[in-house]
């Protein structure tokens, strides 16, 4: 009786789409990462010069 | 408004050949058509020559990409029918089947909102509202409805592509004055012969396509007119800006010396035979090639090797890769004069 553990393999093309699909999520995640992160530094600029006038 | 029958993404999708990659998606935003806004974006926020902060700078050059790239997304979407039938715009990812129509047309929404919002949000509604604008513009009213339509698609529809400077203009001062339109009627009257020089030579792509373009509708000799006719035009406004206080005296250089080197190329196409029979040349990398010298006479045939272009299709080449250069060295002769900061001209006070 064969191993279970050595008869698991991913096909070529299927490796290939999980590959991919990895890929597009990362840059996905990056993508959204980078819009948090730029919106709160030019929440950061705009009110930078404003919030001194307040006081 | 002429709409396809049926959505592009049923009918001309052909099998995948492998799965959508990150980079397909970043494929239907454009990027060769983004890296020419987005300069003449940043031209138009420095010529402005006002004070912004660079964070700020930086983001609303950003946005000017990415709305670019979305009307891009959306152009992909909806022209995957007539891109499935042109050599030049087969390979693109909807028509390729590597990228569902549907997923071109949100990315396109998604990334719309997304810029407008935050160009609004972070630096004006003025340049927001422009932003806005040349996206509608260019998605719906060239794609949707010019292009399919009209020989002159590409006169109107360029209003979209020459925006991008008011943009940054706006985004720089939150106005829009004379100087930053007149950047924007230097890029209006420029895409006629830029186009045209290249539908000369693709024009049977065109035809295949049923997209109504000058020299399909018209015959190459009205088209061949018709950049002569607006090279002798655009010339003129390209020297203006030395005249109204935009560029200073390297402006005035490159655009004379320019403009000559224009108006020659524009008068070999007019007087050649460029666009009255198919020009075999037409793959994919030819397309921003320039025509050396013609070859020797006595030069024997290569096996192999590309055929030569017929006829005119050489001086409609020449002129289509000249165009492209003679734009950038305009524009970046203005950024290079704002940002050393060199006074510019003002030939009528």
């Amino acid at each position: 009786m064969t191993d279970p553990k050595k008869t698991v393999s991913v096909q070529p093309d299927k490796a290939d789409a999980i590959k991919a699909r990895n890929g597009r999520n990362i840059a996905l995640a990056v993508g959204l990462v980078a819009f948090v992160v730029l919106v709160f530094v030019v929440t950061l600029v705009r009110l930078g010069a404003n919030v001194g006038n307040r006081f | 408004m002429a709409k396809p029958a049926v959505l592009p993404s049923d009918t001309h999708r052909t099998e995948p050949v492998r799965a959508a990659r990150w980079q397909d998606y970043f494929q239907l935003m454009k990027p060769r058509v983004m890296s020419l806004v987005v300069f003449t974006g940043l031209t138009g926020l420095v010529a402005a020559r006002t004070h912004i902060h660079p964070l700020l700078g930086a983001v609303a050059v950003l946005c000017i990409a990415v709305g670019a790239g979305a009307s891009g997304a959306l152009n992909m979407w909806y022209d995957a029918d007539i891109d499935a039938k042109m050599r030049r715009t087969r390979g693109r990812p909807v028509p390729a089947g590597l990228v569902e129509g549907s997923e071109a047309a949100a990315l396109g929404v998604v990334l719309s909102l997304l810029s407008v919002m935050l160009l609004g949000m972070a630096i004006n509604w003025l340049a927001a509202g422009l932003l806005a604008f040349t996206i509608v513009f260019y998605a719906v009213v060239y794609t949707m409805w010019l292009k399919r339509w009209t020989a002159q698609n590409i006169v109107i529809g360029g209003l979209a592509g020459a925006l991008p400077p008011a943009i940054g203009w706006a985004a720089a001062t939150g106005s829009a004055p004379l100087n930053a339109w007149l950047m924007v009627l230097i890029i209006f009257l420029w895409t006629p012969p830029h186009f045209w020089a290249l539908s000369l030579y693709i024009s049977t792509d065109y035809a295949k396509a049923g997209v109504p373009m000058l020299p399909v509708v018209k015959g190459a000799k009205a088209t061949r007119q018709q950049i002569l006719i607006y090279s002798l035009i655009f010339i003129p406004v390209c020297l203006a800006p030395a005249f109204t206080g935009l560029g200073g005296p390297l402006y005035l250089a490159v655009s004379g010396l320019g403009g000559l080197v224009f108006l020659t190329l524009a008068w070999r196409v007019f007087r050649s035979d460029a666009g009255d029979a198919a020009d075999p040349r037409t793959a994919d990398r030819a397309l921003y090639e320039v025509e050396a010298a013609p070859a020797p006479a006595a030069e024997p045939a290569v096996e192999g090797k590309r055929p030569p272009p017929v006829g005119g299709a050489k001086d409609a080449r020449n002129l289509f890769a000249f165009s492209i250069l003679y734009l950038f060295a305009l524009f970046a002769a203005l950024l290079a004069e704002a940002m050393i900061g060199v006074k510019a001209l003002e030939l009528i006070p």
